[in-house]
């Protein structure tokens, strides 16, 4: 697994609920008086909740090519953590509700000096 | 239905507080000052009321994020432009939520026997096209993240909701763009609203998809406008009472944050609370929003007459229908097909014309809907009258987890 991209969450040591993105300090769970937290990579499947698409562009922060590029977002279910967490596709791919992804990297955007890289999901192919 | 005083369901009639005055500029894109749509709705609530300025209190402003100094302390803006009295001020913002907060506020001084007379007062001046974070680099903020990370924009929250609704519930294209045909029917005999154009089941459908399954003219816009309330105690209302009859009353105000592990992804986040360790909780965060107004008041949607929802999407109205009570999950397509929701149906939703003619101006939008239920229980909302109106409830979220909910009767 440590080859392969994740993401990176963190689990309070005291009640076990995970948090992403990562948490620290005082555990959000209110019943816990947690206060240490470990760095855990996040399943890199999950099943899509729902998605969406965007067809006009952002404005900034977002960094868009030029001209603007449509893209889809999904919501996906990471079953183990019980967590829903949102991320663009990578281009191309189209998803339904149910289908099963996985994190890949991808770029975000360039500038001179550097990639920024992000993570998408992309269809498990079936 | 009657709401009977001293009856069965006005357990909590001590804590009702009368609402005096009502007043609105109307929505737009101005492009002015904003302090100047706050001002013209107070001093038209001020005069529906029958009182003076300086009669006044306490002033409860809702903040706008985006106008700069005076937006952040709009209490004491609008306190200024109307003319400093020494009257006791706050300042609040609950994002959407920022008008029931600022009502809250004014509520609570009222019942604490602090002040008589409060006037609450929100106004905002937008910019075009998608909202989007307030300036400045900021990676530890989820709502500059979102959008860097991300792209997601608030349509994009509405349409995964949507979409949702279409897969679980059988909700079509033609069920959102009905939504939007009714309520542009309302607003058309609402002299306060932005867009007031009949527009066909066609137009909705053929204009351009945002962010599927939703189109633009299934969007709430970003609009210019402001809204006015002057509540005072029932004391004093009655003693006032001489020159306004018997005033429509506040029951309740729902501010409530959700519970742990809020499962659901919500603006502006861009992951849920983990339902690993702790159960989610019997009520969703929307649904417990109108709840605790229900509990508070001692009424429930059965004694409906009419609700303001906030319809960001046409399908979202669909989502609040469940949430308010006025059917079970999965039927609120049935309710719209069947005409319930149109006014002259069985639960009016949105007879204001709602966010869809409205377009949102934030601090006052929640504020404004206690507007459109004020005149509606006192019979004065014209050609939009729901019939023998008494009881209605507003419902909104805020981002970041401000409950939003009044319940008035008349």
């Amino acid at each position: 697994m440590a080859d392969e991209p994740h993401l990176l969450g963190t689990r309070c040591s005291a009640c076990g609920t995970f948090f992403f993105p990562p948490a620290d300090g005082f555990c959000r769970n209110p019943e816990c008086a947690g206060t240490e937290f470990e760095s855990v990579p996040l399943s890199r499947r999950g099943t899509v909740w729902s998605y969406t698409d965007n067809r006009y562009q952002p404005p900034a922060p977002y960094v868009s090519p030029d001209p603007f590029e449509p893209y889809t977002i999904a919501a996906v279910e990471l079953a183990d953590e019980g967590l829903v967490v949102l991320g663009q596709l990578v281009t191309g791919d189209a998803v339904t509700i149910g289908d099963d992804v996985e994190i890949v990297l991808d770029t975000l955007f360039e500038d001179d000096a550097n990639e920024y890289v992000v993570w998408k999901w992309k269809k498990v192919a079936t | 239905m009657e709401v009977e005083e001293g009856g069965d369901v006005s357990t909590g009639a001590d804590r009702d507080v009368a609402v005096l005055g009502v007043g609105m500029h109307p929505w737009g894109k101005w492009g002015r000052n904003f302090v100047e749509y706050g001002l013209a709705a107070a001093r038209d609530a001020l005069a529906d009321a029958g009182l003076a300025w300086t009669d006044v209190q306490f002033v409860s402003g809702a903040d706008t994020i985006r106008n700069g100094y005076p937006g952040f302390v709009s209490g004491a803006t609008f306190a200024q432009a109307l003319g400093w009295t020494g009257a006791r001020v706050s300042s609040c913002y609950a994002a959407c939520a920022s008008g029931a907060t600022a009502i809250d506020i004014a509520r609570s001084r009222i019942l604490a026997g602090l002040c008589d007379v409060a006037l609450v007062v929100g106004a905002d001046t937008t910019p075009k096209g998608f909202f989007a974070p307030v300036g400045g680099d900021r990676p530890d903020d989820p709502d500059w993240l979102r959008f860097r990370l991300l792209g997601a924009t608030n349509p994009t929250y509405f349409a995964l909701y949507a979409r949702r609704r279409m897969a679980l519930y059988g909700a079509t294209d033609e069920d959102f763009a009905q939504v939007k045909v009714k309520n542009a029917r309302h607003g058309l005999e609402n002299p306060y609203a932005r867009y007031r154009k009949e527009v066909t089941l066609d137009e909705v459908l053929e204009s351009p998809v945002v962010a599927d399954p939703l189109r633009l003219l299934e969007i709430c816009a970003t609009s210019d406008g402001g809204a006015a309330l002057v509540l005072a105690s029932t004391d004093f209302a009655r003693r006032h009472g001489a020159s306004t009859g018997s005033p429509a009353r506040i029951r309740a105000v729902s501010t409530v944050t959700p519970r742990f592990p809020n499962t659901v992804i919500e603006m502006p986040n861009f992951a849920t609370d983990s339902a690993s360790s702790a159960a989610p909780p019997p009520l969703s965060f929307r649904d417990s929003i109108a709840a605790a107004a229900y509990e508070e008041a001692g009424v429930g949607p059965e004694d409906l007459d009419l609700a303001e929802v906030y319809d960001l999407s046409s399908a979202l109205e669909l989502d609040w229908y469940e949430h308010i009570g006025l059917c079970k999950q999965g039927e609120a397509e049935r309710l719209l097909r069947d005409g319930d929701t149109a006014i002259g149906g069985r639960i009016p939703v949105n007879p204001s014309g709602g966010l869809s003619c409205f377009g949102e101006a934030i601090p006052a939008q929640a504020i404004a809907q206690v507007c459109e239920l004020v005149w509606q229980v006192r019979g004065q909302a014209g050609a939009r009258q729901v019939e023998d109106a008494s009881v209605g409830i507003t419902a909104n979220q805020g981002l970041f987890g401000h409950g939003s909910s009044v319940i008035v009767t008349r």
